[in-house]
């Protein structure tokens, strides 16, 4: 028999032991995972490269306050922007208040839409007939798909912000990776029902010429508009992203202490573990010793158990956090969750670290205490 | 008959290694557990504590806060001479009209930008509200470009001690004073004279909300009425307390979160304290064994296990407890959803929020303690007594 093999087999051979184990660990390197996918979605990814060249001016204050429309032509003379649109939030509620049938809609300029959204996907057909129809409105695939809408279909909407229910008709249908899951229709069919929403925005969503053109126009926008009644506030989208989630407190520390918590923890089960399980065998490794075989292989021998045992729990569940997300991701439910967060396999390599790191520390301190008993009294230990 | 709780003190004590560190773990969650309850606890304490009984808020028909609403000054005569309303202390109706907007101001520790609300208040302001305490430096005075802020704002802000000037609006204001308002949403306010403030945000000849202190809640109820059932006001009354109360939604994004982490990390705890049950069993198969011969039934041994495990979870939860205790009135910052201006509030470990952490911990410990108990009282006793 192998060492590798040996290890294994004493890994497994009380099982009830090694299974909770596992269990516990998993559920703790769970969460971790999901910290850290969360971590890396909110403050590494720098969005689909398409939106590298997006920005969006809003309210300096909220985005509950629209921006008059003529700041969509001041916007346009800035050099370096090469289009511009507007986007007000409709709502999000459809038929009912089930969040399963919520999705995200918004009121946009359809004739100039598309230009800055270039990872949105369109038949230009279609898009010709969304431009063409005022009370058109152009759905996500997947959208359509969930519900069986079809081209030509009709939709009674209705909002929380605006008291109309406008009727549309799918003209459109995008693909996007990752999927958007939204409806977009004409801005002026909303104003011609609720005329106090005429010439206002929610915000703006510029395309600039190249990437480098991010940081010196957001901040010529912004310096435009200084002096006048609404200042406003231009950022990347990944960072007005961001800004939803820095509304809500201190999000970094909040993950680094859950993680902290964790890590901690699965240390003291791993631990723990490890201590009952050495404990049971302190005849078996004075009777190893007897037979010839060294302290560095008895030790080498429990902490090699110890990281098995906590990478089967980290395997566990980083599988675990890999399906949660998945399930959150694809979930109708979940609003506010970037579709395109999932576990990546430099998260899967980091948890599994964590987890390896994680038993070779706890295996350590039993394993030198077994490797240090005296043979003699080893064999004379009763269970 | 029962075995005595003594026997599974001592056991716990005899294999102190395994007890610590399975309590530590249970104390782990437990601390995360009261932290997500300790925030939550002192956003309700920021909200509720801010809305007094006898206070009315006045809004536009329709509008459903300060920030989103405002109506013209010419109605505001009306207002003051409705029945019910206190005198101050010149004798006059107790009555403010007052502007509300967002600014934006630095952080700073640098670490971005923060929506700070600005209100603008007649002189009867202050005194409608009692708990907002000056601490240091004077009240604004009418007519002036001078401000008073909170003690949080002062900590949080550069350029917000006594004798400094702040940018907002068309020019500088004045730090005069600092107040400490005890907890509540206002302490993330900056207080200033209305008049002034409309002026600076070309508000003048209206209000955002107008404060009408009752002489008690029965007149502040009969008070609301009125003002929505008057037809030519087109204005809607609040009682404060309602309408702060309606505020604590903004905390549910964090109790979403809140509620998933401290499931999963439960979980994690129940399956190791459940490890370290079962091993405590398989270790005195032969006492367990003993007991049995000696008169004890199976329930009793199921009873103890059990205890037993209740009361490794119990010395997790304390250690818990006083793990946080420290951060006890730490104070952060959330968006609050209807002012959209952060709003400051402190951890607050509340009795409440300590029972549920130990009641939160014996479940764990119970569902832990069950099968190896169940496992325990169904051994064989001759098998056990053998082994």
């Amino acid at each position: 028999m192998t060492l590798s093999g040996f290890v294994v087999r004493n890994t497994f051979r009380n099982k009830r032991r090694s299974l909770l184990t596992m269990i516990s660990i998993s559920f703790s390197l769970l969460l971790l995972t999901l910290m850290m996918s969360i971590w890396r979605t909110f403050y590494i990814d720098q969005g689909p490269p398409n939106t590298a060249k997006t920005i969006i001016t809003r309210d300096r204050v909220s985005l509950a306050f629209f921006l008059p429309a003529y700041y969509r032509d001041k916007i346009r003379s800035v050099p370096g922007v090469v289009a511009v649109a507007p986007m007000t939030y409709f709502g999000n509620v459809y038929k009912d208040d089930r969040a399963t049938n919520s999705f995200a809609q918004a009121v946009t300029d359809p004739d100039e839409y598309p230009k800055v959204a270039p990872d949105k996907i369109v038949p230009p057909e279609q898009l010709l007939a969304w431009q063409r129809d005022r009370t058109g409105a152009m759905v996500d695939v997947e959208l359509a798909k969930r519900f069986g809408w079809k081209i030509g279909d009709r939709l009674v909407l209705q909002s929380p912000y605006f008291p109309v229910h406008p009727e549309v008709t799918i003209r459109a249908m995008y693909t996007v990776d990752p999927p958007a899951r939204a409806l977009y229709f004409n801005t002026k069919y909303l104003e011609e029902s609720l005329g106090w929403f005429k010439g206002q925005a929610g915000w703006y969503i510029t395309q600039v010429a190249t990437p480098g053109d991010v940081a010196p126009v957001s901040k010529a926008i912004d310096e435009m508009f200084r002096n006048s009644p609404q200042r406003t506030k231009t950022e990347s989208q990944q960072a007005f992203r961001l800004s939803f989630v820095s509304s809500l407190g201190n999000v970094k520390a909040f993950i680094l202490g859950i993680c902290g918590a964790v890590v901690f923890a699965i240390l003291l089960v791993s631990c723990n573990t490890m201590a009952m399980s050495i404990r049971a065998r302190t005849r078996e490794v004075a009777v190893l010793k007897a037979l010839g075989f060294t302290r560095q292989r008895v030790l080498s021998m429990f902490v090699g158990e110890s990281i098995a045992l906590s990478l089967a729990g980290g395997v566990l569940g980083v599988l675990g956090a890999a399906l949660v997300i998945r399930g959150l991701t694809h979930s109708p439910a979940a609003i506010g969750i970037p579709a395109d967060m999932s576990v990546t396999f430099p998260t899967m390599v980091l948890s599994l670290l964590v987890a390896a790191s994680v038993g070779f520390v706890s295996g350590c301190l039993p394993a030198y205490n077994a490797s240090r008993t005296n043979i003699v009294e080893g064999l004379r230990h009763i269970g | 008959m029962a075995i005595p709780i003594s026997y599974n003190v001592r056991n716990l004590r005899l294999r102190k290694g395994l007890t610590i560190m399975t309590a530590l773990g249970i104390a782990l969650t437990v601390t995360t557990a009261i932290f997500l309850m300790a925030l939550l606890a002192g956003l309700q304490r920021a909200f509720v504590s801010s809305g007094n009984a006898n206070n009315v808020l006045v809004l536009r028909k329709g509008s459903e806060a300060e920030l989103s609403g405002g109506f013209d000054a010419a109605l505001f005569p009306t207002l003051k001479v409705l029945p019910g309303i206190a005198k101050d202390s010149h004798g006059d109706p107790m009555v403010s009209g007052e502007w509300v907007v967002v600014i934006v101001l630095p952080r700073k520790d640098g670490t971005g930008e923060v929506n700070v609300t600005v209100r603008g208040m007649m002189p009867d302001g202050l005194e409608i509200r009692p708990s907002a305490k000056l601490i240091e430096g004077r009240w604004f005075q009418t007519g002036q470009r001078e401000v008073v802020v909170s003690k949080s704002i002062r900590s949080r802000f550069s350029h917000a001690n006594i004798g400094d000037t702040m940018e907002f609006g068309k020019g500088s204001w004045k730090v005069v004073g600092v107040f400490d308002a005890g907890g509540s949403a206002y302490e993330s306010e900056i207080w200033a004279d209305v008049n002034q403030m409309a002026s600076d945000f070309d508000r003048q000849g209206g209000y955002s909300s107008a404060y009408l202190r009752a002489t008690d809640p029965i007149a502040a109820d009969a008070l609301k009425n009125r003002v929505s059932d008057d037809q030519r006001l087109k204005l809607e009354g609040v009682l404060e307390t309602e309408y702060y109360a309606k505020q604590t939604r903004s905390g549910a994004p964090i109790k979403i979160i809140g509620i998933v982490v401290a499931i999963i990390m439960a979980i994690g705890s129940s399956f190791a304290a459940m490890n370290t049950m079962y091993a405590a069993v398989a270790y005195r198969g032969r006492e367990i064994a003993t007991l049995r011969v000696l008169g004890f039934s199976r329930p009793s041994i199921l009873t103890s296990f059990v205890l037993e495990s209740l009361l490794l979870a119990l010395l997790g939860a304390v250690a818990g407890i006083l793990l946080m205790l420290p951060f006890n009135g730490m104070q952060t910052g959330t968006s609050n959803a209807v002012t959209f201006s952060e709003v400051v509030f402190s951890l607050q470990i509340t009795w409440q929020v300590a029972m549920y952490a130990v009641i939160f911990a014996l479940a764990m410990g119970l569902f832990g303690g069950l099968f190896p108990a169940w496992h325990a009282a169904r051994q064989n006793i001759l098998t056990a007594l053998r082994g």
